[in-house]
């Protein structure tokens, strides 16, 4: 007759952290949904390129360094990477931008660091990020939407070049981003900003068949669908309110500012919002727990400062999109923010309260 | 601003941090009345069941004992008594597994009840308010009643705290799930625990009493609300079902809105909480002089048929209570005793239940698959998700205190006030990780205690440490005072030129001599081989013999020296020994000088070391002699005589004779002076004998076994023959009639002075002898204060005369036949002790007369008159004594003989 000893509390909520992890990829998918009915199948294609990889690399590591493979591999977190380095990337990019990305998310930034709980960087940004600074040209171009092309891309098309960089009728990327009209497409952040360095005024680059009848055409929608997905894990209490909600209202107050300030060079609100990558960074990327504050008033100031990097580094910075970078930025300051805002335990300082 | 009943009335409630909303399962128990107790076959009663110490233990094994009955009483201000929860006889006092989550044993009292349920006598008291306050709260301490929440803290502590009290909060909130022993208890019994509120009520006078109590009891709220309708300041309120709002910080936060200081207790916000079962008690002790023996237990969970609430008595095995609910889980049993949030596993199901439990869960498998056992870990990295700290009921950051507790850091974990974690499993609860949050915090708890322990140790051996040294620094400086102060009283004293003073001038002197002593002995070691140059021939054969009697020598005189201090008393009459000695050498006439040097040289020192022992007994004695003695040592010293000399000299002084008077000075002057002379001649190449006797004679003086010995010795080193050992013996033991025949001047000096030394006549022949010589042995004798001199005078002149010569010429003849004459030197000086000590007692007077003839050492010969009687006696004792060193020295003369 044995006794069953365990410590307290007995009871459990039976969350793990793999479901959480399956919960953030499920919410994923109404963004990836969206990418995929403006984008063609470049980011699926990605996405699964990248998660194969990232088990790959996950795999080799953990064997190297002796963990347990089979609970640890498939915990989600790697595949969580994965697929948001996947939706991140340009739809048309070349085949081992994914790979090495991925690669370098998981062995280094990752793992290198202690694996799940230890890395001080998100890996899909860090990787990002190194593939932008490292891979300028193939990470800039970014596809217009399905409707602008000239052609029609189908699967196949994407599928060769993404390996091959030409479809099989034998057309470049280059070729392929070519407007009808003759002139290279870029994301509408990036058209705003050129247009800003030329001279033009934001309502006139408003005008620009990318940016369609309101934010960006197809932007628009895939930001709604990460809010959409957002939404999901606030709803399902997998994600804290505090960091989109302090990130978005930043950016928000921050792009108000300016646009009440000079209202020619300043984009408005909404388009922040729902340009790039805000929403897909705001519940996605900034709620990761690992690399970002964890108190509630630490995440308020870690959402707050995500908020204003993007800001600055989208109208002052060199880069189009500012998500990965402020990201990093934040992932630094996090430790400090959090021994800054640790919360006033029962009992203690109860002067400092009245 | 709105007060706090104001708000409580509207049902406003203030809320803690955090709290989760575990499964409650409480209708497994909640709708099923309480069972009535049942009796165990054992009753197991931990003499400890609250936080405090245990009480005194009143009663012994096979004692019978009544329900009710104490079996410990209060000793100290922290501990309560345990009683009897039923009749019956008390089978053993042992450790026992009590109920704590460390499954340690402590000690506990075994009863076996009779099934009587016999009652000790009760007094019923109806009406608690016609007794004083003191009365009351000795009968809660008396009852045993701590607190029945779970902490089981000492009641009466509680309610006899003297602060104001404002808020009464009666804690029926019960938020783990499962439990519903209160919940019960308030249905049925809600009259009493009324009663009981009262009486605290009556104890405290506070303003306000608040019952919490959690929204998921209508049934308990409702006989609540029914019983406590006509109390004015008294408040059930209901609030929010949230765990753990039962704990006492949350719920006060929650009915008053004040926070606790950490650290601090309740009371000192002028709050007080008692847990509703503890009311209940307290009505039952104060009304119905019922001690707290028993108390609601819920058992309850999937793995029971029965999951009902028992009224359970106290060291109750929980496994009796099981098998009374059926229960069916046999392959992996899973005991809880509390419930499943703050509950402990039980290691095995003979844990009784005591004062505070209040649950017992026996869940099958399916229900609770505790992530935290030791078998079933599904512990992964903490991915600092946070929502550990979003639960946690005193805002404390649980993945930092996790991260701090892996890694040991205890300063940062009393920074993240890890103290004021209450272990309520929120966190863990919640953790997605499933990381035992708790456990940790316990095992880093403990750990800082220790380390606190240890420190204190620590601390503790340092105080004890800086005082020792305090102490021996103290102590030193003491020691330098007394040692600085007695040095100089020594100066004044030795300046004042008293008897003492020259005494202890003595001592120094003696110290110095004893340097020197050693110094020249260094010396001499050159001097030796200097002087062996000088007889070439005879070097070597000499320098090996003389390193073999140095042996013999230094052997001897140890031998000696163990005897010496047997024969103390008898030294006196030792000296018929010595004088032969000496005499024998002056016979013998050595030939090497060297060797006689050395010889000398050790006897010299080990007498010196010997007299050091005896210097101070016979400085006592020897005090009014100190100033001759003084004067001896420094103008031996001064003299630079011999260090033999030097040092026989200082032994001289030390143990100069009581009879040491005025002319004695001189004589010991005169003395050093020829010692100094002598040894001068003697490194001229003066006959050894002169030396030889010098010594002798100043040795006798000073302890005569000794130089017994070094007479012995320096025969044997002399000749270095074995048969010169034997005559030396015999000599030895005939010194006085060879020293009748007056072989030549010197040989009856030294046999004069022998004799002189062994009591023999030789003072007169002394006196016409060399003066010095005999004034030197006139010294010694008077040192020696033996009588016997004179009287064996005639005797050993006509009698043993011509027994000498016998040993004489048969030394001549058989040179070889060592054996056969130590035997002989035995017998002769058997016998020769025998006459010796037959004729003391016949010429004592005469002797005595003789003496006082003798114009120079009149003085010395009437104190040794006095002492005629005494030395008879001294001169048996020596007889004996010489005659058991006659053998010895016969057979190291033997062993030498072989040696060499």
């Amino acid at each position: 007759m044995a006794f069953w000893i365990a410590s307290s509390p007995h009871n459990h909520q039976q969350s793990e952290t793999s479901a959480l992890m399956r919960l953030v990829i499920y919410a994923t998918i109404p963004g990836i949904l969206a990418q995929w009915y403006f984008f063609g199948w470049g980011n699926l294609i990605h996405i699964a390129l990248a998660v194969t990889t990232a088990i790959v690399a996950e795999f080799t590591v953990l064997s190297l360094r002796d963990k347990k493979i089979t609970s640890q591999l498939f915990d989600g977190s790697a595949i969580l990477t994965a697929v948001l380095l996947g939706i991140s990337l340009p739809a048309l990019a070349p085949w081992w931008i994914t790979i090495i990305g991925s690669i370098f998310a998981i062995a280094v930034v990752k793992q290198l660091y202690g694996g799940l709980g230890h890395n001080p960087f998100n890996p899909a940004m860090a990787a990002y990020v190194m593939l932008l600074i490292s891979f300028p040209v193939q990470m800039t171009q970014w596809q217009p939407p399905l409707s602008l092309l000239a052609m029609d891309i189908q699967f196949n098309d994407t599928l060769a070049v993404i390996f091959s960089g030409y479809t099989p009728q034998g057309y470049s990327v280059e070729q392929i981003r070519t407007h009808i009209d003759g002139y290279t497409m870029a994301t509408p952040l990036d058209t705003v900003k050129t247009n800003l360095t030329l001279g033009l005024t934001v309502a006139e680059s408003m005008n620009s068949p990318v940016i369609g009848k309101h934010f960006g055409l197809g932007w628009e929608w895939i930001n709604a669908g990460f809010l959409l997905g957002g939404l999901f894990l606030l709803f399902k209490k997998a994600i804290h309110w505090t960091t989109p909600f302090s990130f978005l209202i930043s950016l928000f107050v921050c792009s108000f500012i300016a646009f009440i300030i000079s209202p020619d060079s300043s984009t408005s609100t909404m388009f922040n919002w729902f340009t790039g990558a805000t929403m897909l960074g705001a519940f996605f990327i900034l709620t990761d727990p690992v690399s970002g504050a964890t108190s509630v008033k630490g995440r308020l100031v870690f959402g707050a400062l995500a908020g204003l990097l993007v800001y600055l580094i989208r109208n002052f910075g060199g880069y189009p999109d500012a998500i990965a970078f402020a990201v990093l930025l934040c992932n630094m300051a996090a430790p400090l923010i959090d021994q800054y805002t640790r919360p006033r335990t029962y009992g203690h300082d109860l002067g400092a309260k009245k | 601003m709105e007060s706090v009943i104001e708000r409580i009335k509207k049902g406003n409630f203030s809320h803690f941090h955090g709290g989760i909303h575990p499964p409650e399962q409480k209708f497994l128990t909640s709708t099923k009345p309480i069972a009535s107790a049942q009796i165990p076959e054992q009753l197991i009663i931990p003499l400890r069941q609250h936080i405090g110490q245990a009480g005194k233990l009143i009663i012994s094994v096979g004692d019978k004992v009544l329900k009710g009955q104490a079996l410990t009483t209060i000793d100290t201000p922290m501990s309560l008594p345990v009683h009897a929860p039923t009749s019956g006889t008390i089978t053993d006092i042992k450790l026992m597994p009590i109920p704590h989550p460390s499954g340690l044993s402590e000690a506990c009292v075994i009863l076996t009840p009779d099934g009587d349920d016999t009652w000790q006598p009760r007094k019923i008291c109806p009406d608690y308010k016609l007794l004083s306050k003191e009365n009351i709260l000795d009968k809660i301490a008396n009852a045993g009643i701590a607190g029945m929440g779970g902490a089981g803290f000492p009641t009466k502590v509680k309610v006899s705290t003297l602060s104001k009290i404002e808020y009464l909060i009666i804690n029926a909130a019960e938020c783990e799930p499962y439990i519903t022993a209160d919940d019960l208890l308030i249905q049925e019994h809600s009259p009493t625990i009324l009663d009981g509120i009262k009486i605290i009520d009556h104890l405290l006078s506070p303003t306000n009493i608040l019952i919490g109590i959690e929204d998921n009891k209508p049934k308990a709220i409702d006989a609540l609300m029914k019983a406590t309708a006509d109390i004015d300041h008294l408040q059930v309120c209901v609030i929010p079902t949230k765990y753990p709002s039962g704990g006492e910080k949350q719920l006060i936060q929650i009915l008053t809105g004040q926070e606790v200081p950490s650290g601090v207790l309740p009371s000192s916000l002028g709050i007080i909480m008692q847990n509703i079962g503890t009311c209940f008690a307290i009505a039952d002790a104060v009304i119905n002089d019922t001690p707290l023996i028993k108390r609601v237990v819920t058992i309850s969970g999937q793995a029971l048929e029965k999951p009902q609430n028992i009224w359970a008595l106290i060291g109750t095995p929980v496994g009796f209570l099981t098998k009374h609910c059926g229960y069916q889980n046999n392959e992996k049993q899973h005991l809880i005793m509390g419930g499943p949030m703050m509950g402990f596993s039980l290691p095995t199901d003979q844990i009784p239940v005591i004062k505070s439990t209040n649950c017992i869960l026996a869940p099958s498998e399916i229900e609770i698959a505790s992530p935290f056992s030791s078998t079933s870990s599904k512990e992964v990295e903490c991915i600092r998700c946070g929502q550990c700290a979003d639960v946690c009921p005193a805002q404390l950051l649980p993945q930092e205190l996790q991260w701090s507790a892996k890694a040991k850091d205890q300063a940062q974990l009393a920074k993240l006030n890890l103290f004021d974690c209450i272990e309520c499993g929120a966190c863990a609860y919640v953790c997605p990780s499933q990381i035992p949050l708790v456990h940790y915090y316990r095992v880093a708890k403990a750990e800082i205690r220790q380390q606190k322990l240890l420190d204190i140790k620590a601390e503790k051996a340092k105080v004890r440490f800086e005082a020792r040294k305090l102490r021996l620094e103290r102590e030193k400086i003491a020691r330098a005072e007394k040692h600085k102060k007695a040095a100089e009283a020594r100066k004044a004293r030795m300046n004042s030129g008293t008897a003492a003073a020259k005494s202890e001038k003595s001592a120094v002197a003696d110290a110095l001599a004893r340097v020197k002593a050693k110094k020249a002995q260094a010396n001499k070691a050159i001097a030796s081989s200097d002087n062996n140059k000088e007889n070439p021939a005879t070097e070597q054969v000499d320098s090996g013999k003389s390193q073999v009697a140095n042996a013999i020598a230094r052997a001897k005189s140890k031998k000696l020296a163990q005897q010496e201090q047997a024969q103390l008393d008898a030294i006196d009459t030792q000296q018929d020994n010595e004088s032969p000695s000496s005499l024998a050498t002056k016979q013998i006439e050595p030939v090497v000088i060297d060797k006689k040097a050395k010889v000398a040289a050790a006897i010299a020192k080990a007498k010196a070391k010997k007299r050091q022992k005896e210097t101070t007994a016979n400085n006592t004695d020897s005090n009014s002699e100190s100033e001759r003695n003084d004067s001896a040592t420094t103008q031996s010293t001064s003299n630079k005589a011999d260090h033999e000399t030097i040092d026989t000299a200082v032994t001289e002084s030390v143990n100069a004779p009581e009879s040491a008077n005025k002319t004695l000075d001189k004589k010991a002057k005169v003395a050093a002076a020829i010692a100094k002379a002598k040894a001068k001649k003697r490194q001229k190449e003066t006959t050894a004998n002169n030396t030889d006797s010098d010594t002798d004679t100043n040795s006798e003086s000073n302890s005569e076994s000794e130089s017994n010995d070094s007479a012995t010795i320096q025969s044997t080193s002399n000749k270095a023959e074995h048969e010169t050992i034997d005559t030396a013996v015999t000599e030895s033991v005939n010194a006085p009639e060879s020293a009748n025949k007056a072989l030549d001047k010197k040989a009856k000096i030294a046999a004069a002075i022998a004799k002189a030394k062994s009591k023999a006549k030789s003072k007169a022949k002394a006196k016409s002898a060399i003066k010095s010589e005999s004034d030197a042995s006139l010294q010694n004798v008077e040192t020696s204060t033996t009588k016997i001199e004179p009287s064996q005078e005639p005797m050993k002149n006509a009698e043993i005369e011509h027994e000498t010569s016998d040993v004489q010429s048969k030394v001549n003849n058989n040179t070889a036949d060592i054996d056969r004459k130590a035997k002989i030197a035995a017998a002769i000086a058997k016998a020769k002790a025998k006459k010796l000590a037959n004729n003391t007692q016949k010429s004592s007077s005469e002797s005595s007369k003789q003496k006082l003839q003798q114009p120079e050492h009149s003085e010395i010969v009437e104190a040794k008159a006095k002492n005629l009687e005494a030395e008879n006696k001294k001169a048996r004792v020596a007889a004996a004594v010489a005659k058991a060193k006659a053998k010895k020295l016969a057979a190291s003369a033997n062993k030498s003989t072989h040696s060499e």
